[in-house]
């Protein structure tokens, strides 16, 4: 078998593992859905097709992604040698919105994910991601900040993998939740798989309440308590949109539904 | 301007303020000391409306209008400006953003014209300036990376900026230099000594008052307030302690 042929035949069966995995509905003990709302998740079945992007050596890309109508969003990203990628996610509407993001890094590659979820009644967002650090000196921020509220559920689950070779990986991961209400739910879920030994790979989460003494000291000075709560959260997911793609665009759109809330 | 009267006040069920009775008339300043534990910063958030300071009896009268029925945000719109022992920090709002909103809510609230950006910075530019802040601490997030000095600065040029009516100043002299001191006192004075106008000064120290010259002293003692007299009173306190005086 010559190398082309070799590379075609595991292409066929990556594919093959592909439509077996979009055939067969998951259920919650698969680890990519366990936090999922998996009945609208067999209203949505068959999952799209994932978007390939391609980023050639060298040269730069940038997206901005506002999901607003309850779709689930597949991409998968191959950065190559020192290429640079910069993705903006609103996940903030319908039941359920999945962002499910699959990205290669080769050498010297930079990727920036900054997310902003927020829910609020029942509605269910998730933000799904793998990173695979495939060769040396890539670098990964990603950024992302759920606000909810009533009864919603907002998830990250996040993988970042270093390949054996890929020295001088540097990968951040910061995630970040505020619950409005009791009823509603955060899940983070980093998870490192690293296989070189000289490499930086940092994640931080946390899940807190809107700052009490904060509200108070707004409101002391003449701030009604709604305006007091939307400019705490506003300060809460400020940042992650910029240099975006879109950020008046994504920004805008992000207050809107923050006001909705408060 | 502001009578308080047989106000009894409760922390997470605990009484902290056991029948207090005060009264301010417009050009006045008083300052209230104190013990440690004594009531005086529940006193200060209590009057302000901080949610967990619950009031069980008594009643405090602002400009004729119940103080206690109000929202705080509602107090602030009616001239009560409350000076924190501890500003908070708020990450991500700027101090612009956050005093611009603050001025713009309360005019709104008392039906007046909302002020423009730039008339905005102006005003919020001399405040700094007459208060020994620099210019770039008015972008900086609210109180982020601030010493305490200058918080209490901020916190200066936040009254200045909304010019109140009454002013209830918990501690403001904690934590500064004396040359802070000096231009936090000159703020206080400037601001805040009008015909118009009153000020509760609460703190533990005598330093303050040799900048603010107060018209009153009490000492607050048990939730009570226990003796009253004029600026000497602190001069005694500050030679025999509050042992002797509070009993």
């Amino acid at each position: 078998m010559g190398i082309g042929s070799w590379r075609r035949e595991i292409l066929r069966q990556a594919q093959v593992r592909d439509e077996f995995r979009m055939n067969a509905l998951p259920t919650r003990k698969d680890e990519a859905y366990r936090y999922s709302d998996i009945d609208a998740l067999a209203r949505a079945w068959p999952l799209p097709v994932a978007e390939s992007i391609v980023v050639p050596a060298g040269s730069s890309f940038s997206r901005a992604l506002i999901q607003d109508s309850g779709t689930i969003h597949r991409i998968e990203l191959s950065l190559g040698k020192n290429a640079v990628a910069a993705l903006h996610v609103l996940n903030v509407g319908g039941e359920y919105g999945r962002v499910e993001l699959n990205v290669t890094l080769h050498e010297g590659a930079d990727f920036t994910l900054g997310a902003v979820q927020i829910g609020s009644g029942s509605q269910t967002l998730e933000i799904v991601t793998t990173v695979t650090h495939a060769e040396p000196h890539a670098t990964a921020r990603q950024s992302v900040r759920s606000v909810l509220a009533g009864q919603a559920t907002g998830s990250y689950l996040g993988k970042v993998a270093v390949a054996r070779d890929a020295q001088k990986t540097d990968s951040v991961q910061s995630i970040k939740a505020m619950l409005l209400d009791r009823t509603a739910t955060a899940n983070a879920k980093p998870e490192l798989e690293i296989y070189a030994d000289d490499v930086k790979c940092a994640h931080g989460a946390t899940v807190g309440e809107l700052d009490a003494a904060a509200l108070f000291y707004l409101q002391s000075r003449g701030i009604a308590p709604g305006d007091a709560k939307r400019l705490l959260l506003q300060a809460f997911v400020a940042g992650v949109f910029d240099g975006a793609a879109d950020e008046e665009r994504l920004t805008a759109a992000a207050l809107a539904k923050l006001g909705e809330l408060v | 301007m502001l009578q308080i009267n047989n106000l009894h006040a409760t922390v997470g069920d605990k009484p902290i303020l056991k029948g207090l009775t005060l009264s301010l008339n417009a050009g006045e300043i008083h300052a209230i000391m104190g013990p440690n534990g004594a009531g005086k910063s529940t006193l200060a958030y209590v009057l302000g409306g901080r949610p967990g300071y619950e009031v069980t009896d008594g009643s405090v009268t602002f400009n004729g209008q119940d103080l206690l029925a109000l929202e705080p945000h509602e107090r602030a719109a009616a001239g009560l400006f409350l000076g924190f022992q501890y500003p908070v920090e708020i990450p991500g709002v700027s101090n612009v953003q956050f005093l611009r909103e603050a001025l713009n809510a309360q005019r709104k609230q008392r039906g007046e014209a909302i002020l423009s950006g730039g008339d905005f910075l102006k005003r919020a530019r001399a405040e700094a300036d007459g208060l020994g802040m620099a210019q770039d601490m008015l972008k900086r997030p609210v109180n982020v990376g601030f010493s305490g000095g200058e918080k209490k600065r901020n916190e200066m040029v936040q009254m200045g900026i909304i010019d109140p009516t009454l002013a209830i100043l918990d501690e403001t002299d904690s934590g500064l230099d004396i040359d802070a001191l000096r231009t936090v006192g000159d703020g206080i004075n400037r601001i805040m000594r009008r015909p118009d106008k009153a000020v509760l000064l609460i703190t533990h120290y005598q330093r303050l008052l040799d900048y603010v010259k107060p018209d009153f002293v009490h000492v607050l003692a048990d939730g009570r307030i226990t003796r009253t007299g004029g600026a000497e009173l602190a001069l005694e306190l500050e030679r025999d302690g509050y042992r002797e005086l509070a009993a």
